[in-house]
């Protein structure tokens, strides 16, 4: 028998675990028909969660934890029981920003801690030249962009909204508007960085993984009560998805994956401005691997919905002001991951899971092997580029230390 | 001032979906409305014009940062929420069926709302009936303006006239199980080839 499940997605690389799962059969292989429906907001992916035209979807790692806290117009509850791969964000400015930074610090190449650098004198020479504000787009209040993009600027001494404006703009737009000046850069997933380099609207000047290696970006977002009810079809889901994973981590299939997401029902873009991410050639010279790759959708158990991950954003949205810190916002934040779920299917399959829900991010410098529920599993290197540790045990404190 | 109408704006791309909705509003005595068919500076023009209720199309990618704008201006006692009556997903689902979405005023009465909501979705569907059968329609001129061609290429190659040639084309047709359309497109596709590799 054959569940059809219509999921939506917006044209970005880190869909491809979703996108695989039904072009490559492993959706199929799991009795499942994917019905991929691409939307052009994420306010449009909610609506439609929350409606029910959607049973799944592509989303941004916050969006469950500000559903399911209420910042959202629905009292949809949503879940994330995997995660859609680690990294696939970067930060891009227009060249005559990058020239005021290389003028100022002579900036170069795509260190997170240089760039900060850079910027942070660009910004203490704009104060006392009296210039006008530097703006910056992300695509989604609750998204890791966000959060990623005003971790980065606080821990470079840029003070995000009183220092740089921030707005929101889609992900589509970005790079028209960095070429016509609307905008001095933008942080977006790919291929948006790669689109806006190629268009010579602007450079990328670092990216998610330099800021945070090993960091979370895009969840399978599910209604609660769905999950509850077709447990069954959830898990051959996961499991589809998991194999889809697997097989968009393999670097002899990224050509193919490229040519895939490209196409005109999907991304739309040119094959070369995709795989620049998939190889981690986008990168430049520094060679991939080490655990630094750009986007990792497979190893490193980058589809394990770490509830850590869901208590970072949560501290993040409260930092920023969304939401207020009590013990039981931080609880719905935390259930709002599912690798309960997670483990229990992947277990079932012989897939070697972390036998912890949550872990100390920015703990691990190097890869290292853990202990799982069965085989070896590698992780990390996880940290911050700051050196900062976050350790989901000191919520409070960690919250506490925070300034804006 | 209770019974005025509320003030609506509409966002839509599409200037002339966006004008047959704003027609509806002014037909059911809505003398307050407000159409924008670009996104450029659109925080300034609701700060100016403070609409009770915005209509957005599904279809437009700005809707992430329109409902960023409304959380910013949450900040300046102007607070304006999603449409939506939490237990009256029916309505929701037949404005997202239609491609459209509505955000209003915190506090405006649901009912001032839905007549309003309602026009917009009957507005949109009718304006995609409208958009399929113009589709079709296009398809089918189409497809004439190539029967015609194909029945002028026979009539000069074989000297016959315009009733022979489609008869010729009709039989071709039956002959190869095939619609007329399918023949003539051949037939025009290969005369032109064929032409283009003479010269």
């Amino acid at each position: 028998m054959i569940t059809e499940l219509s999921a939506g997605f917006l044209p970005l690389t880190d869909s491809a675990i979703l996108i695989a799962a039904k072009e490559r059969g492993f959706a199929e292989a799991e009795g499942i028909a994917l019905n991929l429906v691409r939307e052009t907001s994420w306010a449009n992916v909610r609506d439609k969660l929350a409606v029910g035209q959607f049973e799944i979807s592509h989303a941004l790692a916050p969006m469950p934890i500000a559903a399911n806290l209420g910042l959202t117009p629905f009292d949809t509850r949503l879940i994330a029981p995997m995660a859609l791969g680690l990294g696939g964000n970067a930060i891009t400015v227009s060249t005559a920003l990058l020239a005021k930074m290389q003028d100022e610090s002579g900036f170069l190449g795509l260190d997170a801690e240089a760039a900060g650098r850079a910027l942070a004198d660009v910004v203490a020479a704009g104060r006392s030249g009296g210039d006008k504000l530097l703006q910056f787009g992300v695509v989604h209040p609750f998204s890791g962009h966000n959060f990623e993009l005003r971790y980065w600027l606080s821990a470079s001494g840029i003070t995000p909204d009183s220092d740089i404006e921030i707005v929101i703009l889609p992900p589509s737009l970005m790079a028209d508007a960095l070429a016509s000046g609307q905008i001095d850069g933008y942080c977006v997933g790919e291929p948006w960085n790669s689109v806006g380099v190629a268009r010579g609207a602007g450079h990328i000047i670092t990216t998610k993984s330099s800021i945070w290696a090993s960091s979370p970006e895009k969840v399978l977002a599910v209604r609660e009560d769905w999950a509850g009810e077709n447990a069954e079809t959830l898990h051959a889901l996961l499991r589809a998805l998991y194999r889809s994973a697997e097989w968009c981590g393999q670097p002899e299939n990224h050509s193919e994956l490229a040519a895939l997401l490209g196409s005109p029902a999907y991304l739309g873009q040119p094959a070369e401005f995709i795989l620049p991410a998939l190889d981690g050639s986008i990168l430049g010279a520094s060679p991939p691997g080490g655990g630094r790759d750009f986007f990792q959708p497979h190893a490193r158990a980058a589809t394990f919905p770490w509830q850590s991950h869901a208590l970072w954003f949560y501290s993040q949205m409260v930092r920023s002001g969304y939401v207020g810190h009590s013990a039981a916002h931080a609880e719905i934040a935390r259930q709002s991951y599912r690798p309960d779920i997670y483990r229990a299917v992947m277990t079932g399959i012989g897939v070697p899971v972390p036998s912890a829900n949550s872990k100390v991010e920015g703990a691990l410098k190097e890869m290292v092997a853990v202990g799982a529920s069965s085989q070896f599993l590698y992780l990390g290197p996880d940290g911050f580029f700051d050196g900062a540790v976050f350790d989901p045990d000191r919520l409070d404190a960690y919250i506490a230390s925070q300034t804006a | 001032m209770t019974d005025r109408l509320p003030s609506v704006l509409i966002i839509d791309e599409n200037a002339t979906r966006a004008s047959i909705i704003e027609a509806g509003l002014a037909a059911a005595g809505h003398s307050q409305v407000m159409v924008i068919n670009e996104m450029h500076g659109i925080a300034a023009k609701i700060a100016l014009h403070e609409p009770d209720v915005i209509v957005i199309d599904l279809e437009n990618p700005n809707r992430d940062m329109l409902e960023s704008i409304f959380q910013l201006s949450r900040a300046v006692k102007r607070p304006i929420a999603m449409f939506v009556d939490r237990s009256d997903t029916e309505a929701m689902q037949s404005a997202i069926d239609a491609g459209v979405s509505a955000y209003v005023v915190d506090g405006l009465r649901q009912e001032r709302v839905k007549s309003i909501l309602d026009m917009a979705i009957s507005r949109f569907n009718a304006f995609s009936r409208l958009e399929r059968e113009l589709k079709e329609a296009r398809g089918a001129l189409e497809q004439r303006k190539v029967i015609d061609q194909a029945k002028g290429l026979i009539m000069t190659s074989r000297g016959v006239d315009e009733d022979a040639a489609y008869k010729l084309l009709r039989k071709a047709a039956m002959n190869t199980n095939r619609k007329i359309v399918d023949v003539a497109e051949s037939l025009v596709m290969s005369a032109r080839l064929l032409g283009d590799e003479g010269k």
